[in-house]
């Protein structure tokens, strides 16, 4: 079973965790990765890094280019992740942009994900039209769940329409924002935190963009199936020894 | 009857759909509307209302009264005679550096914020390469009274200075865009953030034919005007309104698309989009993005972009701000593919020496873009005689700092 749906099944409150591959050194991919199962991260979503990624804030452009300029590419992230599965039993999803799975070829990078025992993807860029007509029946052939956005301006009727072309779980950004800004749960984010919990739909919920401290988490937990942190973590690990970086941040959600 | 023709007239089937964009938003394989789900509701909003709008009988009547009294229009088609004489054929230039606010950027703009108050927004944002798109929009907004941000590469704020002080004197916030090379790729990813977080009352107001559909097709309607008041001059001027040729510059390629538009069809006019070479293609310093480019998805569509092996965007470099870009309009990437258009590159060298050209035989400074065009008339073979239309797109007021540097004046 993917790996994906089993944690949903079991758990409740799941973190998730984002960064991006290869920072701030290009050989951390996996050694983070590990940290954080050890220190009890849920979920894994690793960014490939791209050049011009307009969905994101200064904090994750910056780990971005600093990243790239060090020397990832996606070839490379494959290579690191191949033993991924002899230390890492977590969930992991990739997640980045469009252009480079299109330059890595979609089948071939389908297949790598199946090798190296990625569960899923975010591809913010990837149109849903695009997904249904070209890439859905490889995901779905490497049993690779594709992941969708929604924000509070996503039509229901959309979203419905989200809930039947996915299989892991729906990202539910806390407002439409580049990742990074602050959380501030308001009287319109709750109702709108509500309202997609009351469409009762088939797959899980997590919260993201915006999530940073426990109040925050665990207020996005009474909505969802639990939320996941970016930003916080990335500049967590900015300098300093990575293993205390790693399980210092997660100490202040596993309080 | 100017605006019967300009209208995308999606009732009445046009007699060739081959280079236009289809209901999917797609010139043959390029196109689409690669988003964030962030910007869905925003593009799509504009998707399904634009042409509309734009067929509506009272927009057309105030976008072409604005065209008319405000910016100018018709633009001159110029015989220019010492041109003519040097290469040994008609050429005609397109007066469109004689357009208020000195480029066809305005053409653009007009329609967009005419489009704008339509659906009802209060906040208008763009990005600037060379600040001529800048300046036009800051323009309209100054003229419809709504608030504008522009962002602009740190790199272009310092190369055109004239262009960020008008843009200030005009209202506009310039707000400067610190990533990447820090030019016009970057200016526009900042803009499409703002836009991100933004999601109610702002506008996007896209400088080029680039960008999520519909702005591809929506910018090339607006910017048609071009093509279609050159056919009429040409038919006034020469009997025929088919040259042989047609030349413009591109960057994104709003002024060739605008160009081209009423050409695409005319199979037996010769469509010449002209690229900058920058150093040189090779020379790792270029933004011939055909020459250079591969298939890949920048800014919201499929197109031809210059990136790595890995799907990185290659950082451009041209001596005109308004060139430097990686990517072209999906449009272009069609027509291009197809082999309907010819792509061609001139280096910054090239360009500067026909700019000087141009201003000693004809007594007009061009904008360094639009010199582009202009350098590409050196390299042609005519038998003699033909008619060729250039784009002038834009003057070189804001490039005379560039042109005084290199030429020690
Ligand atoms: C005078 C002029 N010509 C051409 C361009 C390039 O843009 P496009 O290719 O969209 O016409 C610019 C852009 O700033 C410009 O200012």
């Amino acid at each position: 079973m993917n790996r994906i749906k089993q944690l949903f099944e079991e758990k409740k409150n799941i973190l998730s965790i984002y960064y991006t591959a290869g920072y701030p050194n290009t050989g951390d991919t996996i050694q983070i990765a590990e940290a954080l199962e050890k220190s009890g991260a849920d979920m894994l979503e690793i960014g490939f890094p791209y050049s011009d990624p307009v969905a994101d804030g200064p904090v994750i452009q910056a780990s971005s280019k600093q990243s790239l300029d060090q020397g990832m590419t996606l070839k490379l992230l494959f290579e690191q992740l191949k033993d991924l599965r002899k230390t890492v039993t977590i969930p992991v999803l990739l997640m980045g942009y469009v252009n480079p799975v299109l330059q890595f070829g979609v089948e071939k990078f389908c297949e790598a994900c199946a090798e190296v025992g990625v569960d899923g993807c975010i591809v913010p860029d990837l149109p849903m039209v695009e997904y249904e007509e070209f890439y859905k029946d490889c995901f779905g052939k490497h049993n690779l769940s594709n992941v969708f956005l929604i924000t509070p301006q996503t039509a229901e009727e959309r979203i419905h329409k989200i809930d039947g072309l996915t299989n892991g779980f729906i990202y539910l950004l806390s407002s439409s924002a580049t990742t990074g800004k602050n959380l501030e749960v308001g009287n319109t984010t709750e109702a709108y935190f509500s309202r997609i919990k009351n469409l009762n739909l088939k797959n899980p919920t997590m919260i993201g963009f915006g999530i940073s401290d426990k109040q925050t988490f665990d207020k996005a937990c009474s909505y969802a199936n639990g939320a996941i942190i970016g930003t916080a973590f990335v500049k967590a690990i900015a300098d300093g020894n990575l293993e205390e970086s790693v399980s210092n941040f997660m100490k202040k959600f596993k309080a | 009857m100017l605006f019967i023709t300009l209208g995308f007239n999606q009732g009445k089937k046009e007699k060739n759909m081959k280079y236009k964009v289809n209901e999917k938003g797609y010139y043959g394989d390029f196109g689409g509307a690669y988003i964030p789900e962030m910007l869905y509701p925003n593009v799509e909003e504009l998707r399904q209302n634009y042409l509309k709008i734009i067929d509506d009988a009272d927009f057309q009547k105030e976008f072409h009264q604005l065209l008319k009294d405000y910016v100018g229009r018709p633009s001159p088609l110029y015989l220019a005679k010492r041109y003519s004489e040097r290469y040994g054929a008609n050429i005609f230039l397109k007066r469109e550096d004689l357009n208020h606010t000195g480029a066809h950027k305005i053409n653009n703009t007009i329609g967009q914020i005419l489009l704008a108050e339509k659906l009802g927004k209060k906040r208008i944002i763009a990005e600037t390469g060379a600040g001529q798109h800048g300046v036009a929009t800051a323009t309209v907004c100054a003229l419809r009274n709504l608030e504008c941000v522009i962002y602009m590469g740190e790199v272009d704020i310092e190369r055109q200075a004239p262009n960020v002080a008008r843009m200030k004197m005009l209202g506009a916030k310039v707000v400067p865009a610190s990533s990447g090379s820090k030019t016009l790729k970057d200016a526009t990813n900042e803009a499409m953030r703002d836009w991100i977080n933004n999601p109610v009352d702002t506008h996007y107001i896209i400088g080029s034919v680039v960008g999520p559909h519909p702005y591809p097709d929506m910018v090339a309607i607006f910017q048609s005007i071009i093509s279609e008041e050159t056919k009429k001059q040409l038919l006034e001027q020469t009997g025929s309104d088919q040259p042989d040729y047609v030349l413009a510059c591109v960057g994104g390629g709003s002024n060739a698309m605008g160009m081209f538009y009423h050409f695409m069809d005319d199979e037996n006019v010769k469509l010449i989009a002209v690229e900058a070479a920058g150093k040189g293609v090779s020379s790792g310093f270029s933004a011939a993005t055909t020459y250079l480019g591969k298939e890949g998805v920048l800014h919201g569509s499929r197109s031809i972009l210059m990136q790595t092996e890995d799907g990185q965007v290659v950082e451009p470099h041209s001596v005109s701000a308004g060139l430097d870009y990686p990517g072209i309009g999906p449009q272009h990437a069609h027509l291009f593919k197809t082999g309907r258009g010819q792509y061609v590159s001139i280096t910054d060298e090239e360009s500067l020496h026909a700019g000087l050209l141009c201003t000693q035989l004809e007594g007009i400074i061009p904008a360094i873009e639009s010199a582009h065009a202009l350098a590409y008339l050196e390299k042609m073979e005519f038998k003699g005689g033909e008619n060729v239309v250039v784009c002038l797109s834009g003057r070189g007021d804001k490039d005379l700092d560039t042109y005084i540097k290199y030429f020690n004046l």
